[in-house]
């Protein structure tokens, strides 16, 4: 072959067709994609129906939104989304997977991952989509919910051994600090378990964690898949 | 003339008409020297560094408190350090070393104003260690393949595009004539990378796109790095050494056209394979699995092309150091493709998805095959760069033997660990709920993951003895004997 010209187009035209193909094709069919309401309310009765589409006799009609509703998915703020960041350049996402397949195409919903499947409207407001291709570790996208103690998520950062003996997940103890107890123990003072002397701190002194360890313990409690989308609801 | 014409036509590589092939070609050799040493040697210095790393990652897997309380080797890091060290330290910096010196061959033409090369070269290089010092101390992006903090982007890209661009000008100055397939392939690879490269940047980290639009960018760069970059170069070298090492020629042209344009249509499409089951629309994921299985036609044209080109020549192939691993690396290439179409099926992926099975799959394509050629490339390469031969045959050998029975026991380890891994995080009992516990499921992990780490020593072993020979060589030692290092005798049997 010795066209120069049709060698580079066609060179150019692969790689521009999987481009258009895959990528422009998604944004133009979900790139807009808004969030929704849990709820509608039937335009006649004004009664509050799931999903955002109501049938009435066979035809498919859109509900009315109230302007000071809920709207789903809920944009993580503050702490949490302070503790995302955390949560990025430790690398959990290299364990971890935020997803949820469907009910049938291996075990995620009987694992009790999310009692529905995620689907895209699900993470369009996040700036940093973390879906993860690992699960050394289970799904965390319901983690919130399957695990709603703080401090159950604070000893088993700063030693996974603490709560799942056996675990492989490393310990996160830099995100805590020895400090000495001040005029009363903190409340978020960790209990070290007794089967482990050597963890605990010295007379006099506590171990809390530090502003990092908060704010993502604030990230794993905000993850909760606890609302239905028109397109995915739960199953059964 | 003004400056700027004069500079053109002082990059015009042509040699002077009427110079005999064989004094060119030891002409390209000469003038290519200093940037190729430059790249080799960065190359290897990120394949320890590289190595390092992986065995920090793989140890922490079945021993998290090993360096337990160091922020800055978590595994998450530790493992990303890894990857980006091996893919753009080492990977990057051996393809620029042999694609480059292969076009100059093929293109009888050599790089002038070398010294601009050394400089882009060495400016990728303090990109790609600002990269892993970032991730290191808390810039990783957790976006795979590109966890580099986005501010090194913009000086990787420049002074990628600044090296490749030498590739594409030793093209236009070609000598005239048939053009091979090795330079289809290094062509395309040396464009497709930087605009893959700057879209996924672009994209995800700059101007995120919404929602899981990311993750569809993310798998088809991430893959596409594989597959348009590392893939397309480690082709181009077995195209090249193996009829030049046999002295016979590529068994079908028209097999390798058919080859070529079927990787550079399908391989693109199958990144999506990634997302199987994810928050993405079921049609892209149809796309992505018809790209994954379309992949077998250029595998088993180009599997066949090589096979029949070195087909009766086995002896030879176990002489020469460039043609083991040139041909275990191609061998590779086809048992590793063939089980990633496999894997992009629904039924088996619903198995692999998330488990070490694809850690594996990812070692076979990226270690066994395009490893392993770019040792074999080095291994032919240098010793006309330098003049010299290889000065250890016994060094050799051991880093051919840890490498092959390394990586052999690594990918049947992962491959296993992984699919038990998978069956046991799918199955189910006859109540319909989970039949092991998640902690179960680790502990039986933990002996495979276990002798992956053994396997990591023999491999950082073959590693060290490339770097000893290879430094051995550089600092000037001759080999003991007058023709080239070989491991076998080649006259011990007939050369059939
Ligand atoms: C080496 C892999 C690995 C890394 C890295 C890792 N984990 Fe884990 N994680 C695990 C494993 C294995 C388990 C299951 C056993 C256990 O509970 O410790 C787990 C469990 C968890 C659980 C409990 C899940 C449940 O369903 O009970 C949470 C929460 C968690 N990890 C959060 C994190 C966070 C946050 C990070 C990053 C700071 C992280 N993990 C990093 C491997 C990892
Ligand atoms: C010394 C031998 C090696 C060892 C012990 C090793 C070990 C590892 C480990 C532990 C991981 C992390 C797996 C996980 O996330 O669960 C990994 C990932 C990876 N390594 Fe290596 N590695 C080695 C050599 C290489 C080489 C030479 C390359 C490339 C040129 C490479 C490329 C990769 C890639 C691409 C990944 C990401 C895989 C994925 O996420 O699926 N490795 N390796």
């Amino acid at each position: 072959m010795k066209n120069l010209p049709l060698l580079f187009m066609g060179i150019f035209f692969c790689l521009a067709f999987s481009f258009s193909g895959l990528i422009l094709s998604s944004m133009i069919q979900y790139g807009h994609l808004e969030p929704v309401t849990e709820f509608v309310n039937h335009p006649d009765t004004g009664e509050q129906i799931p999903g955002a589409f109501i049938e009435i006799g066979d035809k498919l009609v859109q509900g009315v939104n109230q302007p000071d509703e809920q709207t789903f998915p809920i944009e993580s703020v503050g702490l949490a989304q302070q503790g995302k960041q955390t949560y990025i350049n430790m690398g959990c996402l290299y364990c971890h997977s935020q997803q949820v397949r469907r009910k049938g195409f291996g075990a995620d919903y009987e694992r009790g991952w999310g009692d529905r499947q995620t689907v895209p409207r699900d993470y369009i407001l996040q700036q940093r989509v973390l879906l993860g291709t690992s699960r050394t570790g289970p799904d965390l996208m319901s983690i919130g919910m399957r695990q709603p103690s703080a401090e159950w998520h604070y000893l088993h950062l700063y030693n996974p051994q603490f709560t799942s003996p056996g675990s492989i997940m490393p310990p996160f103890r830099f995100l805590f600090e020895t400090r000495k107890i001040g005029d009363a123990p903190s409340p978020d003072a960790l209990k070290i378990p007794d089967g482990f002397p050597a963890e605990k701190p010295p007379a006099g002194y506590e171990i809390v964690p530090t502003d990092r360890g908060r704010e993502l313990v604030a990230y794993l409690l905000s993850l909760k898949l606890n609302y239905e989308l028109p397109e995915s609801r739960f199953s059964e | 003339m003004s400056p700027l014409l004069s500079f053109f036509s002082s990059i015009d590589p042509r040699p002077k008409p009427g110079v005999p092939l064989k004094v060119q070609l030891s002409q390209i050799d000469r003038e290519m020297r200093v940037p190729i040493v430059l790249f080799v040697v960065s190359a290897i210095l990120w394949l320890q560094a590289g190595t390092v790393f992986a065995l920090i990652a793989s140890i922490k897997l079945h021993n998290p408190e090993f360096l337990g309380n160091v922020e800055w080797l978590t595994f998450g890091r530790a493992r990303s350090a890894h990857l980006n060290a091996m893919a753009f330290g080492w990977g990057n910096n051996a393809i620029f070393a042999v694609s480059l010196w292969i076009m100059a061959r093929l293109c009888k033409v050599s790089v002038k104003h070398g010294g601009l090369l050394v400089v882009a070269g060495a400016f990728w290089n303090v990109g790609v260690t600002a990269g892993v010092i970032g991730i290191l101390t808390g810039g990783l992006t957790s976006v795979e393949w590109l966890e580099m903090p986005p501010q090194v982007a913009p000086l990787l890209a420049i002074s990628f595009i600044l090296v490749a661009v030498w590739g594409v000008i030793m093209f236009r100055y070609r000598a005239l004539g048939h053009v091979y397939v090795s330079q289809w392939y290094i062509l395309g690879a040396l464009f497709w990378f930087p605009w893959l490269y700057v879209i996924a940047q672009t994209m995800i980290l700059w101007l995120p796109a919404r929602g899981t639009v990311q993750a569809i960018t993310n798998w088809w760069f991430g893959h596409n790095v594989l597959g348009l970059w590392l893939t397309p170069m480690g082709l181009a070298s077995i195209y090249y050494f193996l009829p030049k090492v046999l002295g016979r020629p590529i068994h079908s042209y028209y097999l390798s056209v058919l080859g070529f344009w079927s990787l550079a249509l399908f391989y693109n499409w199958a990144g999506v394979h990634h997302l199987i089951g994810g928050p993405i629309p079921v049609w892209l994921v149809s796309a992505g699995i018809v790209g994954s299985i379309m992949m077998v036609i250029p595998v088993v044209v180009t599997a066949i092309n090589h096979h029949m080109t070195a087909a009766g020549n086995w002896r030879a192939v176990w002489c020469s150091p460039t043609l083991r691993f040139i041909v275990f690396g191609g061998m590779s290439y086809t048992l590793a493709s063939l089980a990633g179409s496999a894997m992009a099926l629904r039924d088996i992926n619903v198995i692999t998805h998330f488990t070490q099975f694809t850690v594996g799959h990812a070692h076979h394509g990226v270690y066994a095959f395009f490893t392993m050629t770019m040792f074999g490339g080095i291994y032919f390469m240098m010793p006309r760069i330098l003049n010299r031969e290889w000065p250890s045959a016994a060094l050799i050998r051991t880093h051919f033997w840890c490498a092959a029975i390394g990586i052999t026991i690594m990918l049947v380890v992962l491959h296993a660990g992984g699919w038990i891994q998978g069956e046991m995080m799918t199955a189910l009992d006859a109540d319909g709920k989970p039949k092991y516990a998640f902690l179960e499921i680790v502990t039986a992990l933990v002996p495979w993951l276990f002798s992956r780490s053994i396997s990591g020593m023999l491999l950082s072993i073959g590693h060290l003895a490339f770097l000893v020979n290879f430094f051995w060589m550089l600092a000037g030692r001759k080999g003991d004997q007058d023709g080239p290092t070989l491991l076998a005798d080649p006259n011990e049997e007939d050369v059939r």
